[in-house]
């Protein structure tokens, strides 16, 4: 991969800086954690190489310090340590030190790495160079063969997965949404059981969200039948995948949950991070990030993974740019891609995204469900927006405390914010970096309203300011 | 809430998604002429067996089917035909801050300090510094730059300050004028508008109409400040203030604003003060009479010495002191502030004495007892064991009249036995009259507290000792703390001391420390174990003192001094 550009670059010289060590962390806890361990104090026999590899002793309670090293051009970390966080604290207090001031001419100097460092580094590289070589290509026939034949007993699950959705469906309808209420939530449990057993993980999500929509406060119904509407057109396109487009079959195969690689021709590009932002669903933590290309003036989303507390591995600091491929996944209306090839590591620049006033972006959100009618909301970026609260307060959902809205700067047009970024911490640190002056901002533009993710303050090279 | 929130974004603002046709779809071509969206929701609530759609069902169609069909189209068609709503009134903008910006290092770890929030830890201390203990340190060393706080982090600072009241003041002075204009928007925040002076743009003392608006219309907190605000520019237009509307005021009100002249007292505060004493509330009278009994020239001052300086003489041998304390408690005493009452426990008259010597100028005791000094007069035996009770009185004295020749003679030689033990004069008095000396001798003369006594009386004399301890104390808290680690004990008994040591101590001992962190051998007699705990409270010592030092560096203005770190 991206590891032979990478270490050249390290051979220049090229140490991260804090900010960037930072981003690494798996949450707040380890990045102060990591914070204090990133001075001399505890460090001894630290050193780094040219190919990338920085290693130290931290010293730690018990008598025998802790063996570190980290190959920057994975990242990849190795600690003696029994944390399960990863990167540990001992990882990202050694790469501070290593990004410090004082990092290259004293504390972390260029050295040959110590044996315990250089056996893992060794192994690491190894692993690499198999990787790195073709597969074989002996039985391909065989194998795609094998692949297609997987592939269609997945579908044919999926199709009756499907069809016994509708049924459902079907009957919720017959009988009204009314009864939905007092049915509860294991109605919706069990269906969504059976969507799982039917290896069709898009439709259970949505099914499990169904479930909470009874009883969830004034116009319940109304927000019910939409999405059961908009589930059963996705369970009609599924069945007759055949008769659409291209483009929308791909689509429809994503929102299933069923397979799909990013096949896209790469694209490289001058990649801005927009945002990064975490959610957690169940034991997995879908990590979010929103990228603008200077060049092509697309902004794509790339996903990544964390199974089980573990943070997921990619992470991009907010305001970074990046010189990277990216490759799309297919589907129309789809802004998922897989992170390429990169060729330098990621550096601040005052790149920011083409903005848009509040009415275009409502009509970008409009044009975007022409290609996937089940979106929820689509990436805008706000040009010279006001937060205002809004008069009267608490009234829209009963979430307590009043609504906000982003304002055209001339104070004609508004996008509300949307519920649950109400209630955020970074709902007020946008009021704060506005003080009643137009801010551009970068968010998700939905139904639901907007919820705003970065912001830029108003004065010419601004950094921008992570609300996530 | 998932993303299935009620649709909000059509032309008329503040519509909620109800069982209405959504205003959003007027502009868009009608697919399904047929069925309104009520109608729909309307057969779906019920259910198509009871309430048939008004669509058209394609034949082999379930009916039910073809209502989410139609629903479906009607979603979609909703949601593409969002408006943006009216906007809410636009808000005034903050007032700008002019302040230089925070060098980019300082404002990362102001982030870092403020994410810090106490119990997120673990319980035992570690070898870590503790973050949340710094943020004073760094509020006061920011605003001694004169830095511009960074508004992305003005929500947390707000949220930090509104914990911790000790935090208030410099947390809103560095906060600046964006603060006060989220405070009007946030209801947690109110405290900023209270609390800070000139939360709400106090009028100028010369803009005397203004003044007196307020006054006479403000809450009682802006009064307060307007107060204390006009007292700082024109003592006498703020005296003038008071005396308007004292006999309106209730006796709680007029209370804190008699405490409030404690700021800036002086002379000319007297005669306002001494009206004060024949006031109706009691607490009134007791606050004015302490008051002037600060001052040393005031009249009351002149005649509680006169009730004062018959009871304290010279004995007849002239080597000692004797004392007769007053009989009585006579109206006229009781007007000028002394309780007649004693608390249980206590002799009635020498509860009168000790009111009586505490409020009498101190100068009057040198010509009373045969010309000496305060330090010769503090060496004379007192006869019949009224030292105790006479020494507390002057001590009181002395830190009311902020006398430092007096405090120095009550104080003695640090290094004097008696100083360690309970003496004539307890550690909390110690404290009081050490913060009335010169910053330099304080330290100075707890250093060579320390040096004879140990730290484990010392701590309440440290607490009035200014930042960063002076060279000769910080050695001295240093060496007794490696005395201390020699003689085998646990470092938690001094735990009080180490976590006062990180806050205070100057980062450039960090160096002689060093050497401290390593684990040395078990001494014979030393607690098991204890060795390896004070290697690992001397590095977070060493840590916090890094810290500190890296804190002070970053506030540094880019391009000044380039090198500060140690």
């Amino acid at each position: 991969m991206a590891a032979s550009n990478v270490e050249d670059m390290n051979q220049q010289g090229v140490r991260w800086t804090a900010d960037q060590v930072l981003a690494l962390a798996p949450d707040a806890a380890s990045r102060k954690a990591g914070s204090k361990l990133g001075a001399a104090g505890p460090w001894s026999e630290a050193g780094s190489s040219s190919a990338g590899a920085v290693w130290g002793l931290c010293k730690g309670s018990g008598s025998k310090p802790y063996q570190t090293v980290v190959d920057t051009t994975g990242p990849a970390y190795k600690c003696s340590c029994p944390s399960r966080k990863f990167p540990c604290k001992h990882a990202l207090g050694l790469l501070l030190l290593w990004a410090g001031p004082d990092g290259a001419d004293g504390t972390v100097p260029e050295a040959r790495p110590p044996e315990w460092a250089e056996q893992w580094l060794a192994d690491r590289r190894e692993r690499a160079a198999e990787q790195d070589e073709p597969a074989p290509s002996a039985g391909k026939g065989g194998e795609a063969e094998g692949a297609r034949r997987r592939a269609e007993r997945r579908a044919e699950r999926a199709t009756a997965g499907a069809t016994e959705l509708e049924q459902r469906l079907t009957d919720l309808l017959r009988g009204g949404l009314a009864g939905a209420e007092s049915a509860g939530y294991e109605m919706w449990e069990e269906t969504a059981r059976r969507m799982v057993d039917a290896q069709v993980p898009g439709l259970a999500s949505r099914v499990q969200e169904l479930g909470s929509i009874p009883g969830s406060g004034a116009g319940w119904p109304v927000r019910l039948l939409e999405e059961c509407a908009l589930l059963h057109l996705l369970d009609q396109a599924w069945l007759r995948r055949e008769q659409l487009p291209g483009p929308l079959a791909a689509t429809v195969r994503t929102r299933l949950g069923l397979p799909v690689s990013a096949g896209g021709p790469p694209v490289r590009d001058q990649w801005l991070v927009l945002a990064q932002y975490d959610s957690a669903e169940g034991k997995l933590t879908t990590r979010r990030i929103w990228l603008y290309g200077e060049e092509s003036g697309r902004t794509a989303l790339l996903l990544s993974f964390g199974a089980a507390g573990r943070a997921p591995e990619l992470a991009l600091p907010v305001g970074l740019v990046l010189d990277a491929e990216l490759s799309s996944y297919p589907g129309a209306g789809q802004l998922r891609a897989a992170l390429g090839e990169r060729f330098a590591v990621p550096e601040p620049r005052p790149l920011r995204p083409t903005t848009l006033d509040v009415a275009d972006a409502t009509a970008a959100y409009g044009i975007a469900l022409r290609d996937d009618p089940w979106l929820e909301s689509w990436p805008v970026t706000l040009g010279g927006v006001v937060p205002v609260q809004e008069e009267g307060g608490g009234g829209r959902g009963g979430g307590g405390g009043g609504g906000w809205q982003l304002a055209d700067a001339d104070g004609k047009f508004a996008l509300p914010v949307a519920d649950k970024a109400v209630s955020r911490p970074g709902l007020w640190k946008l009021v704060a970096i506005s003080g009643g002056a137009p801010v551009t901002v970068f968010g998700e533009c939905g139904h639901g309203g907007f919820t705003p993710l970065t912001a830029w303050p108003a004065e010419p090279g601004a950094e921008a300011i992570s609300l996530s | 809430m998932n993303a299935t929130g009620p649709i909000t974004t059509g032309p008329h603002p503040g519509t909620t998604a109800s069982a209405q046709p959504s205003p959003g779809t007027t502009a868009i071509a009608q697919p399904c002429p047929v069925a309104t969206w009520e109608e729909l929701v309307t057969s779906a609530l019920l259910g198509t067996d009871r309430r048939r759609p008004p669509v058209a069902v394609p034949p082999g169609k379930d009916l039910s089917a073809a209502l989410l069909d139609a629903a479906a189209v009607e979603t979609v068609r909703r949601r593409a035909g969002l408006r943006p709503a009216d906007a809410a009134g636009l808000p005034e903008r903050a007032a700008p801050d002019e302040r230089p910006p925070l060098p980019a290092a300082a404002r990362r770890r102001l982030a870092l300090l403020l994410a810090d929030r106490p119990g997120s830890g673990s319980g035992r201390r570690s070898t870590a510094p503790d973050l949340t203990e710094l943020l004073p340190q760094w509020l006061a060393a920011a605003n001694d730059h004169g830095y511009a706080a960074p508004a992305e982090l003005l929500p947390a600072l707000l949220d930090a300050a509104r914990g911790r009241t000790d935090l208030r003041p410099q947390a809103l002075r560095f906060a600046g004028p964006r603060a006060l204009w989220l405070a009007h928007l946030n209801p947690d925040w109110k405290f900023a508008l209270r609390t800070s002076p000139g939360g709400n743009a106090l009028p100028r003392a010369r803009d005397i109409e203004g003044v007196q608006r307020l006054w006479e219309e403000g809450l009682f907190a802006e009064r307060v400040a307007l107060l204390a605000a006009v007292r700082a520019d024109a003592p006498e237009a703020a005296r003038e203030l008071l005396a308007g509307t004292w006999s309106t005021e209730r006796a709680e009100d007029r209370l804190m604003f008699l405490d409030s002249l404690r700021a800036g007292l002086s002379d000319g505060d007297e005669s306002f003060l001494e009206r004060a004493l024949s006031d109706r509330s009691r607490n009134v009278r007791a606050t004015a009479a302490e008051l002037l009994s600060a001052l040393p020239n005031s009249a009351l001052a002149a005649r509680m010495a006169d009730r004062a300086s018959p009871c304290v003489a010279m004995d007849e041998t002239r080597s000692g002191i004797t004392v007769e304390a007053p009989h009585a408690c006579d109206a006229a005493m009781e007007r000028d502030g002394v309780v007649s009452q004693a608390p249980s426990g206590r002799g009635q008259r020498a509860w009168w004495l000790g009111q009586l010597v505490e409020a009498t100028p101190l100068a009057t005791w040198p010509s009373r007892l045969g010309g000496r000094s305060p330090e010769e007069i503090t060496a004379l035996p007192v006869r019949d064991d009224w030292r105790p009770e006479l020494h507390a009185a002057w001590c009181r004295a002395a830190v009311r009249q902020r006398d430092a020749v007096w405090a120095r003679a009550l104080l003695g030689v640090p290094s004097a036995p008696e100083a360690g033990g309970p003496g004539a004069v307890s550690l909390a008095e110690r404290a009081k009259l050490l913060a009335v000396l010169p910053a330099a001798e304080r330290a100075e003369w707890v250093a060579g507290f320390i040096d004879a006594h140990g730290l484990s009386e010392a701590f309440q004399l440290l607490g009035v000792c200014n930042l960063p301890w002076s060279g000769t104390l910080g050695r001295a808290v240093v060496d007794a703390l490696n005395i201390a680690r020699d003689a085998g004990s646990y470092p938690w008994s001094f735990s009080g001391v180490m976590g006062l040591a990180e806050r205070c101590l100057d980062p450039a001992e960090t160096s002689r420390l060093e050497s401290l962190t390593a684990i040395s051998d078990e001494p014979e007699d030393g607690a098991p174990g204890a060795v390896g705990y004070w290697a690992e409270a001397f590095q977070r010592l060493v840590g916090t003192l890094r810290l500190r030092a890296a804190m002070i560096a970053e506030m540094t203005p880019p391009g000044a001094a380039a090198d500060t770190r140690p």
